[in-house]
Order: C-alpha cells, then structure tokens, then sequence
C-alpha cells in the first residue's frame, strides 16, 4: 500500500469516525448540566427574539377565503373516549360548561351561548404543527382577553393554563401560554371552524388558538381556564402534555 | 484584520469549524425532524399525500440525531445549534467584507465567465491539476465557495425562520418571499441537501489535493 492510499483510508476513518462521534458526543453533551441547560433555554432565547423583532403584539397573518385548505386534518386527540363527552356531543353540548378559575377574583362558568354572546372575532390562519405540515381554517370565538378582563387576574397570576376533556397514552391534555399570548389579540376561544361549530376531531365544542405557535399549544376540548403563579404543580411542571411527555419545547413559535 | 501572509484568516478558520459543527449537528437533526412527516408541498398549506411533490424516504437512525426518532429532541439540537450557525454566517460575512478576503478572492470576474475559460476549469479539475497561479481560488472554486456562502448558508437560515410560526408574524415577508410556508419548509430540504452536496465533493477534492497540508493550513493557517 503506497503512502498516500494509506494516508486516505485514515483520513476515510477519521471522517466516518467523526459521523459516530456526532451522535455520542450529542448525547453525552445533552446528559450534562450545562448541556441540558443551553438545550432547555434555547426556546427562551428565540422566544425573546421574536418578540424583539415583531413587538409582543405582532399578528399572525390572516389569509383570505380564497387560501383556505379544502378540508382542515385533525391530529393528536381527534376525539373524547369517554361516555359524558358522548351524551354531551349527542346534545349538540348544550350544558358544555367552560370553568374559568384560579388566582380569579370571578370565577366563572360560561355555556356555549354565553360565549356566542360575548364579542366576536373571526380570522382566517394558517394551522402550523410540530410535524411539518400546514391547514388554513377561519376560526370564530370571543377573544379570550375579553373572558379574562371578566373574571379580573389576580397580580399574581403569571400563566394561563388549559385544561381539557381528552385524554392521551393514559394522560389529561392541557397546555399553557403566558400572560403576552393569553392578551393576544388573536388568541380565542375558538368554537366554529369555517363557519360551521367545531367537529369533534378539531376539538368541539371549544379549543384555543394561539395563532402564532405550533399546533400542539392549541388545545382541543376545552373544559376549563385556569390562572396560576406558577407552571410547577401543574401536571409534570414542564407546561402541557407534550412538554412533560416527550420534552416538547414550551414556547412553540419555532 | 492581521496583515500576515496566513493562507486562512484566522476568523476563516475559527467560521470554518464552527460551521462544520454546526451544519452536521443540523443536517443530521433535520433529517430526523423530516421523518416526523416525510413528505413535501408548495404553497402556505399542505398535508395530505394528494398535496405532495415529494414523498421523503425515511432516514435510519444512523444518519440522524438522536439515533432513534425523536421530534422532541431533534428539535431542541436543531433550534439550539441554528444560534451558532446564524450569528457564526454573519460574523464570517462581516469578517470577510472587512478583510476583503471576499473583494479579494471570491468575487469571479467576467473573463472568467467566458464559456471556454469555464471549460478549461473543468478540464483541470477533472486531470485532478488544482494549481493556479496569481489568484487564490480558480472560477470552480469561487462559485463553489460563493454559492454555498451567498446562497446555501443564508438560505438555510432565512428558510428556517420563515417556517416559524412566531418569525412569521414577526416579519412576515421571509415567509411570503417563498410563497409560503411549506414552500420555504421545500427549499430548506432542498438547500439541506445542496449542502450536502457541496460538503461530498469538497472532502473528495481536499483528499485527492495534498490532504493533510489541507487540513493543517485551515487549522494553522498556512503560508499564502
């Protein structure tokens, strides 16, 4: 074997080595503290630089009817296995109660008409999940500011917390946002998908949207809103199933 | 900038194998990322197989990062690693303006556009001949070189900008640029791989040129 074919197959190992060495030294990397803290902060750092460049009160973008998807996909949950959500869905959830509760000074429990009767808001968004791919639906619901200007936060409440009627692998969905997205002009309480009420696989009768995050934060199945100081209670204490199952990032603008 | 007869600059080098870290780190979580729903569209939306233009094969564990299918952790390398890999471009691009390496070295000028200078290019490099004399890169190279800098890097990070939700309503144009979300998702798999391209032909060509010089230069920073 001459030098140089001697000195390629070693350069050859060292590149094919270098593939191997990514990936342990990935993991070992992930399994420090410093590691696991960069990785854990890294959705903060985009989080304030999305902020920065668009303002906290950036809108996501609304589309017209034209852009809409021809159907609107249903992933996660895309229905409540229980006998309650049954009978509520057979009357049409007539007597569905959402709870609005927590660091409160006015707890509340609005019906579905309540909720038709508050201001309305409908936008036409872009549905972005975790996965990769993208729906168009317009949503109709009151703005969820306006039901929490009603039961007055207490200073103290930090995070907004969903809590839902469905569950997965065993585990109650919920989600949470902080106190920008929850103010969020277009953050509402959904209950029509393109203009008819909310199908069972997209969460009827109620879900949040959050418009300008990931799909996994739009909680289906509303059953309550609850105000709190604190994400560490609540659940695993990362912040919603996905967070707490898989280590889904919180802020999910990315 | 140091006025020493380096081959590399030293903020070449210090770019060059940040960069290298992060692009493996990022192409081998994307392809994990991209098992997580294998298929492509044009346009804002697009999830159904009838929308597709591009059914992805799935990658095995050995190409991604982690070794097993994760979207949870994939993600969090992938939004960690694209910090580095933005600001180190524009440090690089700022670098480069600033020590003219770019003015210099990788700006082609017209005579090398003719067809038969462009000819005789690939005549050399496919007689594995790379000297040159006079300028630092020949036409190949520069376009190489450029491309990748001018094109596949700072394709790479405004595509991925432009599929975040929060980025979009941010700065909405890096989205309507594209066409679209799952527009600018197709071009960020398509640069992806046009990097990977580049990365294959410029390891060929550094072993088959007097590798390990090569290796010590862009390390050292060799003589000019």
């Amino acid at each position: 074997m001459n030098r140089s074919i001697k000195r390629r197959s070693f350069l050859g190992g060292i590149m094919a080595g270098a593939g191997a060495l990514v990936l342990s030294g990935c993991a070992k990397v992930a399994e420090t503290r410093i590691g696991a803290s960069l990785i854990g902060s890294a959705d903060d750092w985009h989080k304030r630089a999305h902020r920065l460049a668009g303002g906290r009160a950036a809108l996501a973008r609304e589309f017209d009817k034209s852009d809409l998807s021809p159907f609107f996909r249903g992933n996660g949950s895309t229905d409540v296995d229980t006998d309650a959500y049954r009978a509520a869905a057979e009357e049409g959830f007539a007597n569905w109660k959402l709870r609005v509760s927590g660091l409160v000074e006015q707890e509340l429990s609005l019906s579905l008409d309540d909720l038709r009767a508050l201001p309305q808001r409908t936008q036409i968004t872009r549905h972005d999940c975790v996965e990769g791919w993208s729906a168009i639906g317009e949503w109709t619901g009151p703005q969820l500011s306006r039901i929490l200007e009603m039961a007055r936060l207490k200073p103290e409440a930090n995070y907004i917390v969903f809590r839902c009627a469905d569950t997965l692998s065993g585990s109650r969905y919920y989600e949470s946002v902080d106190m920008v997205d929850a103010f969020h002009p277009q953050t509402v309480i959904a209950h029509s998908l393109n203009g008819e009420p909310l199908p069972v696989q997209n969460g009827a009768p109620l879900r949040v949207r959050i418009e300008r995050q990931l799909g996994y934060k739009h909680a289906k199945y509303l059953t309550g809103i609850e105000a709190v100081a604190s994400l560490d209670d609540i659940g695993d204490g990362k912040g919603g199933y996905w967070e707490d199952r898989s280590g889904y990032q919180w802020y999910a603008g990315i | 900038m140091s006025k020493t007869n380096k081959k590399h600059a030293l903020t070449t080098r210090l770019w060059h194998w940040l960069n290298v870290i992060c692009v493996i780190i990022l192409f081998m979580s994307g392809l994990n990322i991209s098992n997580a729903h294998p298929r492509l569209y044009w346009g804002e939306w697009g999830f159904a197989p009838e929308h597709a233009w591009l059914f992805v094969p799935r990658f095995p564990g050995w190409m991604t990062i982690p070794d097993y299918y994760s979207l949870a952790v994939a993600r969090d390398w992938h939004v960690l690693m694209a910090w580095p890999f933005a600001l180190g471009l524009l440090f690089m691009w700022v670098s480069m303006i600033i020590n003219g390496h770019f003015w210099r070295d990788l700006r082609t000028t017209r005579s090398e556009w003719r067809p038969a200078a462009i000819w005789k290019d690939i005549v050399d490099h496919l007689r594995l001949k790379f000297e040159h004399e006079g300028v630092k890169f020949n036409f190949l190279q520069k376009l190489a070189y450029g491309s990748v800098l001018g094109i596949l890097l700072p394709g790479m990070v405004i595509t991925g900008m432009a599929i975040s939700p929060g980025m979009d309503a941010a700065w909405p144009i890096l989205t309507e640029m594209f066409g679209g979300r799952q527009s600018a998702r197709s071009i960020h798999f398509l640069f992806a791989w046009g990097l990977f391209g580049f990365f294959v032909i410029h390891i060929v060509l550094v072993l088959l040129s007097n590798p390990l010089r090569q290796l010590r230069d862009m390390i050292t920073g060799g003589k000019a």
